[in-house]
């Protein structure tokens, strides 16, 4: 199968089949990360802008590296240091890296279909890096290849996302994620932060943790933004974290080989405890490779793919 | 001057007209209605118009435009929004009074008023603000803007969230006989809601509007009228719990009427699945359940008239991402063809859409229009149901090309807007 897309908006509308190729190629990808010479000339030539409206230095240094090892030629840009602070439109601002030669857009806004505006308005290839409280295609790609590097298959797993699921984007790409790939899905959280009808996307909601975290194979634990505080949907983090934090002793109700998984950085003794916080932080060290590997997938498959090659 | 409009399908809801025949227009009236056009035709000072295979009605009143003027003059201007207006079919509009500055004194509502004359090919009729500057808090001098020409007062686009406020609003201008529009909104509720609450907008990671802002404002209103026995009419009715609310109120008595736009009764937000600004609106597009409830509310009569909430904006003020694209849709030049879906649909008669369209407006805002009995002013209408048309907002005559029918292929197509026996409009 040829990967024919063009951008990488989301999840939403990638299909099992593309998805499962965008996995399959991280595994090639994984390989020349542990070469001596962790390079390919897969992108030379090719010029890629990380247009970051929102600090991440995780997600922007993990698609940097990716991009240096695909030989492309990489232009980091935050509105901080450009003409963004001067009131120029974003449309505005992705129309003058493009006139630089960029062909590859990866842009992380704090505002859901930001991406979309851009791929349809543009000719660059666009990678979502994270819109607002839609989509974080790169993180549920990760977290689909660690858990399909560990468990061998996603199928039949019981998956369940903790938190703020209202506002989180990792948890929406997560969801048609694995859903897509066969895996059962449950959410849980208070009621204040399901979205109206997102049982819609197939997945079974709960209110009541333990309940939920009976027999899982996978959990995956939001971070509860700080500045939710203060917002009506819960009274206090201290009743958050009694209700719906992280114990070793809850995390004893999944199965026994559970993978706990944190799109980080961990509120400590918020919705993890601080021994579970200790548990999950070789995890996230994995998945730091990992990230890695699947990111030069994204770029190489867009831009060597979909009307680029 | 005179027009002869001959063997054109004359529906006038207000005179229960609904036949083919001739109309002789002169000074600017409807002069009569002659059975033998051939001596007149011979006059030398008469334009023939052939009407054969059109309709004929009433010349459209929109009781909801926003004209933008003064302020705004890059979204659109009266001149612009006149001409909209009338390529659309409307030989009248009621402008809202959200400009800058607030049309909330009789200065402002004046300079609309000789804009509109010295500008504006349609009527204008002014709507005043409720309070002063919008802001909800102290009634505006209603009474001086009902002397210099508005027909009723709405905070449009900023609801009244002071329940005290709206009730002595409702008392007060009952001085004047005229009707408080309300755009029934619980900002609270909305909170920084861009879209319908529901399945898209999780999906799309939007914030919501959830019905219940529209409802809750619906129920006060209806109770503060009960308590105020003014009149109160409903701005874009978007939910189905707020055609029950109104379809209640009527059946026991109550002095409220609504409307209905045509995107409301158009499209379901599933138009938002691209992040399309152009379907961006206030009270945002909902769900097929809403759809239905109106459709069902236009045809019991619950919803008496058709209003098109015309929100022109720039095109670079929608080209932005979708939390910071403002709401509207410009509707003057589409009204009429999606009006007739509901006519094709067998949601209603040809007749009782017209009517929703001319006589149910001008009598919530009692204005002298909408009908074409004999000595009425000549605002007339001539239109073609069935010619298809494919919209194309690069045609648009609004400078708002702001819609989300663009490249949609429809029916309806205006032939002459007529307005005080003078032809301002043809095709
Ligand atoms: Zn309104």
């Amino acid at each position: 199968m040829v990967f024919q897309r063009k951008h990488i908006l989301g999840l939403e509308d990638l299909t099992a089949e593309e998805i499962s190729l965008i996995l399959d190629t991280a595994e090639s990808m994984k390989e020349v990360s542990l070469r001596d010479v962790k390079k390919v000339p897969a992108l030379k030539g090719v010029t890629v802008v990380n247009l970051f409206f929102e600090p991440s230095t995780r997600t922007r240094s993990s698609f940097e590296i990716a991009e240096k090892r695909l030989s492309a030629d990489v232009l980091n840009f935050t509105p901080t240091q450009s003409s963004v602070v001067k009131g120029e439109t974003l449309l505005d601002t992705a129309r003058n890296l493009e006139a630089m030669g960029a062909t590859v857009i990866v842009i992380r806004h704090s505002m859901s279909g930001a991406p979309w505006l851009l791929a349809r308005e543009l000719d660059s290839s666009i990678i979502n890096a994270g819109d607002g409280s839609h989509e974080h295609p790169s993180q549920a790609l990760l977290d689909l290849f660690t858990v399909r590097e560990v468990k061998r298959e996603i199928q039949g797993l019981k998956v369940v996302i903790v938190g703020d699921i209202l506002h989180s984007r990792v948890a929406r790409s997560n969801i048609w994620g694995f859903i897509k790939l066969g895996a059962e899905v449950r959410l849980v959280g208070p009621p204040t932060m399901m979205p109206q009808d997102v049982e819609k996307m197939d997945v079974k909601v709960y209110y009541n943790l333990e309940e939920t975290l009976k027999g899982a194979d996978v959990v995956i634990m939001l971070r509860i933004q700080m500045e939710r505080q203060g917002s009506g949907l819960f009274p206090s983090l201290r009743e958050y974290s009694r209700f719906y934090g992280l114990t070793r002793e809850r995390l004893k109700l999944a199965k026994e080989d559970v993978m706990l998984m944190h799109p980080g950085p961990i509120n400590r003794g918020v919705e993890l405890s601080s021994e579970v916080a200790d548990d999950v932080h070789s995890v996230i060290l994995d998945q730091v490779s990992n990230g890695i590997s699947v990111r030069m997938a994204m770029l190489y498959l867009v831009a060597s793919g979909g009307g680029n090659a | 001057m005179k027009i002869l409009i001959k063997e054109g399908h004359i529906i006038d809801p207000s005179e229960k007209l609904n036949k083919v025949g001739n109309i002789l227009i002169e000074d600017g009236k409807v002069k009569s209605y002659p059975s033998d056009t051939k001596k007149l035709e011979k006059g030398p000072t008469i334009e023939v118009i052939d009407a054969q295979g059109m309709v004929v009605a009433p010349g459209f009143i929109d009781m909801h435009v926003h004209l933008r003027e003064p302020g705004f003059e890059h979204k659109e201007t009266i001149r612009t929004g006149c001409e909209a207006a009338a390529a659309g079919g409307f030989t009248s509009v009621v402008c809202m009074p959200n400009t800058n500055p607030v049309n909330d004194n009789a200065s402002v509502t004046e300079y609309i008023l000789l804009k509109a004359r010295t500008e504006g090919i349609v009527n204008v009729f002014p709507i005043g603000a409720i309070t002063k500057g919008e802001k909800g808090e102290i009634l505006a001098e209603i009474g001086e803007m009902w002397e210099a020409g508005c027909v009723g007062i709405s905070d449009d686009g900023c609801p009244v969230m002071n329940s005290r406020v709206m009730r002595h609003a409702m008392e007060y201008v009952k001085a004047f006989g005229i009707p408080v529009i309300s755009h029934a909104e619980d900002i609270d509720l909305s909170g920084h809601g861009v879209m319908n609450e529901g399945f898209t907008s999780t999906v799309l990671g939007l914030r919501g509007i959830p019905n219940a802002s529209e409802e809750v404002m619906v129920a006060r209103d209806i109770t503060l009228v009960e308590l105020t026995a003014a009149h109160l009419h409903i701005a874009h009715v978007s939910t189905a719990g707020a055609v029950r609310l109104i379809r209640d109120a009527k059946k026991r008595g109550v002095r409220v009427t609504g409307e209905a736009t045509p995107h409301h009764f158009t499209l379901t937000d599933r138009a938002i699945l691209n992040y399309d600004t152009n379907a961006k609106v206030n009270p945002p597009i909902r769900s097929q359940k809403d759809v239905d409830a109106i459709r069902e509310g236009l045809k019991d009569g619950t919803i008496d008239v058709i209003a098109t909430d015309h929100a022109p904006h720039s095109e670079d003020e929608k080209k932005v991402e979708f939390d910071l694209a403002p709401f509207g849709i410009s509707g003057l030049e589409t009204a009429l063809p999606l009006s007739l879906n509901l006519v094709k649909e067998g949601i209603l008669t040809l007749p009782e859409l017209i009517r929703k369209l001319t006589f149910n407006p001008a009598q919530i805002v009692r204005i002298n229009r909408g009908t074409l009995r004999v000595g009425a002013t000549a605002d007339v209408v001539i239109f073609n149901p069935d010619k298809s048309i494919t919209v194309d907002r690069n045609k648009f005559r609004s400078k708002g090309k702001n819609t989300p029918f663009h490249g949609w292929q429809l029916s309806g197509c205006v032939r002459y807007t007529i307005v005080g026996g003078k032809v301002v409009f043809s095709s």
